[in-house]
C-alpha cells in the first residue's frame, strides 16, 4: 500500500479521535479509553512516518493537490518528524498519568479532548511548510492550552490563564502582523519559497527586522529572555499532568518555530540575527539559572530549569553549524523527556508530601526508594553527566560552540550544567535526605499506579542516553538538512516525484 | 490611499496599546479586540489596495487582485473572534471568584493555592 497521505495521520488523527470524544463527555471509561488509544495511534502513524522519512528522506504532502508556493505543503523532515514522534509518546505517558492523578471532576471536563487537539495543534505546527499555517496550528494548540491552563477553576488557576491568554493573544497579534510584513515583501507565505526569494533578494534591512520580529513572537512562546516572564506564573497555575505536557511541549514548539526559520528562512544576515538570537540564549540561561536557585517550591525550580534549557537549545541554533545544530536537536528531544519525566516525579512527591515547599519535606527516601533514585538518576540525565541523555548533545553544542568561536559563551553553557545539577540535586537533599518530616503516606497502591508510566517515561529515557549511538545516523541527518536548506527547498518546490 | 489606511493602523494600534496597559480587565479583552481590527486592516493593505477588482476573472483578465490577503483575514477574524469569546467567559469567571475585575488585584501571592 502506498501511503502518500502519511504525513497528514499525526495531525488527523488526534484531531478526529478528540472529536468523536466529545461525543461521551458523560462516560469515564470511554474518555480514558479513547484519549489513551488516540495518542497511541498517534505515536504509531508517526513512528511509521519517522521510518518512512529516516529511509525516503523529506516527505511532502501539498494540500489539495495545488501546486507547492500556491498551495499549503505539509513538510516531513527529520526534525519535524522527531518532534513529533516525541510528542505523541509523551502525551501518550501523561494522559496514562493523569488517569491515576487528575480527579475524575477534571477527567469529565474535556481534558481527553482537549489534550489531543493539543496534541493536533503541536504535531501540525512541527509539520507545517506554510508560515501563515504555522499561525493557525499555533492558534489550533494555543485554544487548547487556554481550556487546559482554566480546567477544574481554581482560583489560581483563574487568575493565572487570564494572565496567559493576554500574553498569548498579544503575541498571535503580534505574529499576524509579521507575517503581513513579510508577505508584503516577498509575495510567499511558503516557507521553502521565501527561502528562495529572500536568499535572491539577500540582505537587506527590512528582512533583518522581520527577522527580529519572529524571534520576538516565537520568543514569547519559547520562553527568552527578556519574554518569559509570564512562564513560571502560569506554568506554576494548573495540575501537575498539564504542567508536565506544557513543560515538555508547548515550549518546544517555540523553540522549534526558532530554530526552523532561523536555519530555513532568515539565513541572509547571519552576523546580525544570529547575534542577537546568542545574546538573548545566554541571557535567558543566566536568568534561569538566578530563577532555579533562588527558589524553595518544588514546581518552581523545575519551571526555571525549561528557562534554562531553552537557552541551551538555542545557543546551539544561534552557532549555526552542523555540529551545533545536530547537537541542538539532540538536547531538544532530550529535553521534552527529561522535563515531562521530572514533572511527574515531582507530580508524585507532591502527591506524596502534599506540599511544595522543600524546607517542608525530608526523610522520604525511606518509604520510597524507587522514586528517590529514579529521581537521582533522571536529575543526573537532566545536568548531562555520561553516560545519561543530556550528554551527547550538550557535548555536540559546545563543540559546535566553540568551533564557531564563541569561547565564553560555551563556558556559560558549560556552567549552567552545574546550576541545573545543583538546583534538582536540591530537592533530592532536602526531600529525600533528613530528618523524616509528616507526610500523606497515602495507599501504596495509587503510589505504585502513579509509578508505572514515570517508570517507563524513565527507562526511555536512560536508553535514549545510553543508546543514543545506534540514533546518532538520524541526528546527523536532521543536522545535515538544517543546514542545507536546499533538501528542504527542492523537497517542496522541486516537482512531483 | 495604503498610506492612510497604513495611518489609521497605527491609531488603531496606539489605541490598543492603550487599552491593554490599563488596569480594567474588561478595557484589556477590548483592547485586544481593537488590536486584531488593526492587524487585519494591515494585512489587508499589504496585498495592495485599489489595485483591481474581483479575485479571479479567468486566465486573460487584465486586472485582479491578490485574494490571498482576503483569506487570511478571514482565518485570522474567526480565531479572533474564538478566543474573544473564550476571554470574555473567563473575565467573567474570574469577576465571579474574585469579585473584582482590576488587574492590580489579581496579581496574587505566591504563597496562595
Amino acid at each position: 500500500m502506498k501511503l502518500i497521505n502519511l504525513v497528514v495521520l499525526p495531525i488527523i488523527v488526534p484531531l478526529f479521535i478528540g472529536t468523536v470524544l466529545l461525543l461521551f463527555r458523560k462516560s469515564l471509561l470511554a474518555q480514558r479509553a479513547l484519549g489513551l488509544f488516540g495518542a497511541a495511534a498517534t505515536l504509531v502513524v508517526s513512528l511509521f512516518l519517522l521510518a518512512k522519512v529516516a529511509e525516503d528522506g523529506i516527505q511532502v504532502v501539498t494540500l489539495g493537490s495545488w501546486a507547492a508556493p500556491y498551495g499549503i505543503s505539509l513538510v516531513s523532515d527529520m526534525l519535524s518528524i522527531l518532534l513529533v514522534a516525541t510528542a505523541s509518546l509523551l502525551t501518550l505517558l501523561v494522559l496514562w498519568y493523569s488517569v491515576y492523578s487528575l480527579g475524575e471532576k477534571r477527567e469529565l471536563s474535556f481534558f481527553y479532548p482537549a489534550t489531543l487537539f493539543m496534541l493536533t495543534g503541536i504535531n501540525g505546527a512541527f509539520t507545517t511548510g506554510d508560515i501563515f499555517n504555522l499561525f493557525v496550528f499555533f492558534e489550533v494548540f494555543l485554544m487548547a492550552s487556554y481550556v487546559l491552563i482554566a480546567l477544574g477553576g481554581e482560583r489560581i488557576q483563574l487568575r493565572e490563564s487570564m494572565k496567559y491568554i493576554i500574553v498569548n493573544v498579544v503575541a498571535a497579534a503580534l505574529f499576524v502582523i509579521t507575517i503581513g510584513y513579510l508577505y508584503s515583501i516577498t509575495g510567499t507565505l511558503n516557507m521553502a519559497d521565501l527561502a528562495v526569494k529572500l536568499g535572491d533578494i539577500g540582505s537587506m534591512g527590512v528582512i533583518s527586522t522581520v527577522a527580529i520580529m519572529f524571534l520576538v513572537v516565537f520568543g514569547i512562546k519559547a520562553g527568552i529572555f527578556p519574554l518569559y516572564f509570564w512562564l513560571p506564573g502560569s506554568y506554576y497555575a494548573p495540575p501537575l499532568p498539564v504542567l508536565a505536557l506544557f513543560g515538555a511541549l508547548l515550549t518546544k514548539v517555540g523553540i522549534y518555530s526558532i530554530t526552523r526559520v532561523y536555519t530555513l528562512i532568515f539565513t541572509t544576515d547571519v552576523a546580525f540575527t544570529h547575534d542577537m538570537l546568542m545574546m538573548l540564549a545566554i541571557a535567558t540561561i543566566l536568568f534561569g539559572s538566578i530563577g532555579a536557585l533562588a527558589y524553595m517550591d518544588v514546581k518552581k525550580i523545575i519551571i526555571y530549569n525549561i528557562v534554562i534549557a531553552v537557552g541551551v537549545i538555542l545557543f546551539g541554533v544561534a552557532a549555526f553549524n552542523e555540529v551545533a545544530v545536530t547537537g541542538s536537536v539532540l538536547y531538544l528531544i532530550h529535553d521534552m523527556l527529561v522535563k515531562a519525566l521530572l514533572f511527574l516525579m515531582i507530580g508524585v512527591l507532591i502527591f506524596i508530601t502534599g506540599k511544595t515547599n522543600l524546607r517542608e519535606m525530608g526523610g522520604l527516601i525511606r518509604h520510597y526508594p524507587v522514586l528517590g533514585w529514579t529521581y537521582l538518576v533522571a536529575v543526573f540525565a537532566l545536568a548531562g553527566i555520561p553516560p545519561l541523555s543530556g550528554f551527547a548533545g550538550k557535548i555536540l553544542i559546545l563543540q559546535g560552540g566553540l568551533e564557531g568561536g564563541f569561547v565564553w559563551q560555551s563556558i556559560v553553557v558549560a556552567l549552567s550544567t552545574m546550576v541545573v545539577l545543583l538546583s534538582a540535586i536540591r530537592i533530592f537533599i532536602y526531600a529525600f535526605w533528613g530528618a523524616e518530616k509528616s507526610f500523606n503516606s497515602p495507599p501504596k497502591a495509587k503510589y505504585v499506579n502513579r509509578m508505572i508510566p514515570v517508570v517507563i517515561l524513565f527507562v526511555i529515557t536512560m536508553g535514549y542516553g545510553v543508546f543514543i549511538e545506534f540514533l546518532m545516523p538520524l541526528f546527523q541527518a536532521t543536522g545535515t538538512q538544517l543546514m542545507d536548506s536546499s533538501l528542504y527547498i527542492d523537497a517542496v518546490l522541486g516537482g512531483e516525484k | 490611499m495604503e498610506s492612510i489606511i497604513i495611518v489609521l493602523v497605527g491609531i488603531l494600534t496606539s489605541v490598543a496599546i492603550y487599552l491593554l496597559l490599563s488596569k480594567n480587565l474588561i478595557r484589556i479583552i477590548l483592547g485586544t479586540a481593537i488590536l486584531s481590527h488593526a492587524v487585519h486592516l494591515l494585512i489587508l493593505t499589504m496585498g495592495g489596495l485599489k489595485s483591481g477588482t474581483v479575485p479571479l476573472l479567468g486566465e486573460n483578465a487584465e486586472r485582479y487582485i491578490d485574494a490571498l490577503p482576503q483569506a487570511l483575514i478571514l482565518t485570522a477574524i474567526v480565531i479572533s473572534f474564538a478566543v474573544t469569546a473564550f476571554i470574555l467567559v473567563l473575565a467573567y469567571r474570574v469577576y465571579q471568584e474574585y469579585g473584582t475585575d482590576r488587574m492590580d488585584e489579581l496579581r496574587g501571592s505566591n504563597d496562595e493555592q
